[in-house]
């Protein structure tokens, strides 16, 4: 109290946080971006500018209030749940976004001039199929294993979360990310390669607040008062760390200025082919696997009462997992300029990767062994088994698609996303409706959810529209591999691409319902939610203030 | 030094040092003294209370 003004100011910063520091960051940021944009001549910079400027205002605007209004204080005695909460809102919030996209596109696919209007550019298929795999991977996924990560590190690590603002800033500064890719997106803002489309300024600041995400998970276990780091934590750990790598090095690229959007990639030919396929295999391997094992590793035991299984299979299962993806992107590119040798390796350890795939399905089964009759009596460890079975499927089959006699058949075709909504739709979506369900009621300090009724019904549409879906995409996936490698006894192909495109619109009528079904379940999942928050807290019904003699209550004020 | 000589070292190096780590990886996941350890860990999400 009687220090000097500095060590005063000093302490105000770490009481709140470190949002002062935020604070110029913001406005610094703002100015920045104001003298960039008034500086740039490209109206799609500008456009980019403009968005960090909002951004930017924002996020000052909000620290001011915040401090001003005390918001910022740090206490202590409790773990950091604030942000995990704005991370569930989000989750909810992209994830239903992303899949109304989809649905989108795929009536699009089937019916061509549905939603097509010639003067409005940022409606077609091209621009907006990539924000529907942006939203749902990068928006939904990613949200998710954020706001996951930040409560499991903090309860498996009895240790509050490192760096006081810092877990803020990397949610806002993600949202911003979400909002710079997607709606870069629709103007056209895109360097073109699949699941990496954003350019050079939105990936530098994806960056940075990737290296503010790392910084405090990894500081939070450093200061754990749980001697051993929890499994879960290691499988994070491996997908913030690995993604980063990926990120940095399938983005590196020349900007055509510093005050352009436009940027020229380092890698030319097959390498630019090979490093971002390595990318893309390695975000389906470390993103929407490794952390989403993450996941099932901490909510399963714990939604089923009963500890993993087997926790020596899940160290190996760990190891083995993260050695074998890494080498197994090649598999997209067999029949390229790709050396031979190389499309063989990735094959291989596709493969490989049978083992530790289906080992962690195993472990993640048996730790309902005992306690099976939860299945049949809670819906939530339902959609965890399910999204297990679905794991176990979809890992099966990438391995037999990455064999180059079957990708000589399944490349490129439908079954192909079919492949990839079995993982994404079943395991991705599934566990991280799991992990929701669970969350909520948690967070919000609820006795359990709305309705368990509206649970089921949303896992048997979701089930019902996955199952829609994926069958849907084998028939016309096969059906057009074969047709496009089948000729007449003259040596021609036998039919014209088109003539393949038309043979799959009954199947994509199907699959667009399978959408809207899936769709529909979120919708329905949202809904209880949002109920669930409206229920009375069960925290006053525990706090054993309440059971206290008046005077004793008060003193312990 | 060719580019086949650093292609083989790599290749055939990089598949025996990891090789290695995941051995090390496995003995540590089946060394018997670890087994107590391991056991808390499993229930490490289970014992937990809801505050700090």
């Amino acid at each position: 109290m009687s220090s000097s003004p500095s060590s005063g100011s000093a302490r105000t910063i770490v009481d709140t946080g470190g949002a002062p520091i935020l604070l110029i960051v913001a406005v610094l940021g703002a100015l920045l971006f104001t003298a960039a944009t008034a500086l740039s001549q490209d109206p799609l910079f500008q456009f980019q500018g403009a968005i960090f400027i909002i951004g930017f205002l924002g996020g000052a605007a909000a620290l001011t209030w915040g401090l001003s209004a005390g918001r910022f204080k740090q206490d202590a005695s409790r773990y950091t749940d604030g942000v995990i909460k704005a991370g569930v809102i989000a989750t909810m919030f992209w994830g239903a976004a992303g899949m109304l996209v989809g649905c989108i596109i795929a009536a699009q696919l089937t019916w061509p001039t549905i939603f097509y209007f010639p003067d409005y550019g940022f409606l077609n298929f091209g621009r907006i199929r990539p924000l529907h795999t942006s939203a749902v991977i990068f928006a939904f996924g990613g949200n998710a294993l954020i706001a996951t990560s930040f409560w499991v590190v903090q309860r498996t690590c009895k240790a509050k979360l490192f760096g006081g603002m810092t877990a803020w800033f990397v949610f806002w500064g993600y949202q911003l990310f979400i909002l710079l890719a997607g709606l870069g997106y629709l103007m056209g803002i895109t360097q073109g390669q699949e699941y990496a489309e954003p350019e050079w300024l939105t990936d530098l600041w994806l960056t940075i607040v990737w290296v503010a995400y790392l910084v405090v998970f990894l500081g939070t276990i450093w200061k754990r008062k749980e001697p051993h780091i929890y499994v879960a934590n290691w499988f994070y750990l491996a997908f913030i760390v690995t993604i980063a790598i990926l990120h940095i090095f399938n983005n590196l690229a020349v900007p055509v200025s510093l005050l352009n959007h436009r940027s020229y990639e380092v890698w030319s030919g097959v390498q630019s082919a090979m490093v971002q396929w390595w990318y893309g295999h390695n975000a389906v391997g470390f993103l929407l696997t490794a952390g989403f094992l993450a996941m099932m590793y901490y909510f399963i035991p714990k939604r089923a009462e009963r500890p993993i299984y087997s926790y020596r299979l899940s160290i190996v299962h760990f190891w083995a997992l993260i050695f074998i993806y890494i080498w197994a992107g090649p598999h997209h590119l067999h029949y390229t300029a790709l050396p031979q040798w190389t499309q063989t390796l990735g094959m291989t350890f596709s493969i490989m990767l049978w083992m530790p795939s289906w080992g962690g399905m195993i472990n993640g089964l048996m730790t309902l062994s005992g306690a099976w009759d939860k299945l049949r009596t809670d819906p939530v460890i339902r959609m965890f088994v399910a999204s297990l079975a679905f794991y176990g499927m979809s890992t099966f089959e990438g391995p037999v698609m990455s064999i180059r006699a079957v990708n000589a058949l399944s490349h490129y075709t439908d079954w192909g996303i079919g492949h990839v909504h079995s993982g994404a739709l079943g395991w991705v979506g599934f566990v991280t409706f799991g992990s929701m369900y669970c969350l909520v009621p948690w967070l919000w300090k609820k006795d359990g959810l709305y309705s368990n009724k509206l649970v089921e019904w949303h896992f048997w549409i979701a089930t019902t529209g996955i199952l829609l879906y994926i069958t849907a995409m084998w028939v016309s996936g096969i059906m057009e591999g074969l047709m496009w490698r089948a000729y007449t006894p003259q040596g021609f192909l036998a039919y014209s691409f088109i003539e393949t495109v038309a043979a799959k619109h009954v199947e994509f009528m199907v699959r667009l319902l399978g959408g809207l079904m899936y769709l529909s379940g979120v919708i329905i999942m949202i809904y209880n939610l949002v109920r669930t928050l409206g229920l009375p807290s069960s925290e006053r019904a525990n706090h054993p203030a309440v059971a206290l003699p008046a005077g004793l209550a008060f003193a312990g004020e | 030094m060719t580019y086949e000589t650093v292609a083989k070292f790599a290749q055939q190096g990089g598949a025996i040092y990891f090789f290695l780590i995941f051995l090390g990886g496995c003995a540590y996941a089946f060394w018997p003294r670890n087994r107590a350890e391991f056991d808390h860990a499993a229930r490490l999400p289970l014992d937990e209370d809801n505050g700090l």
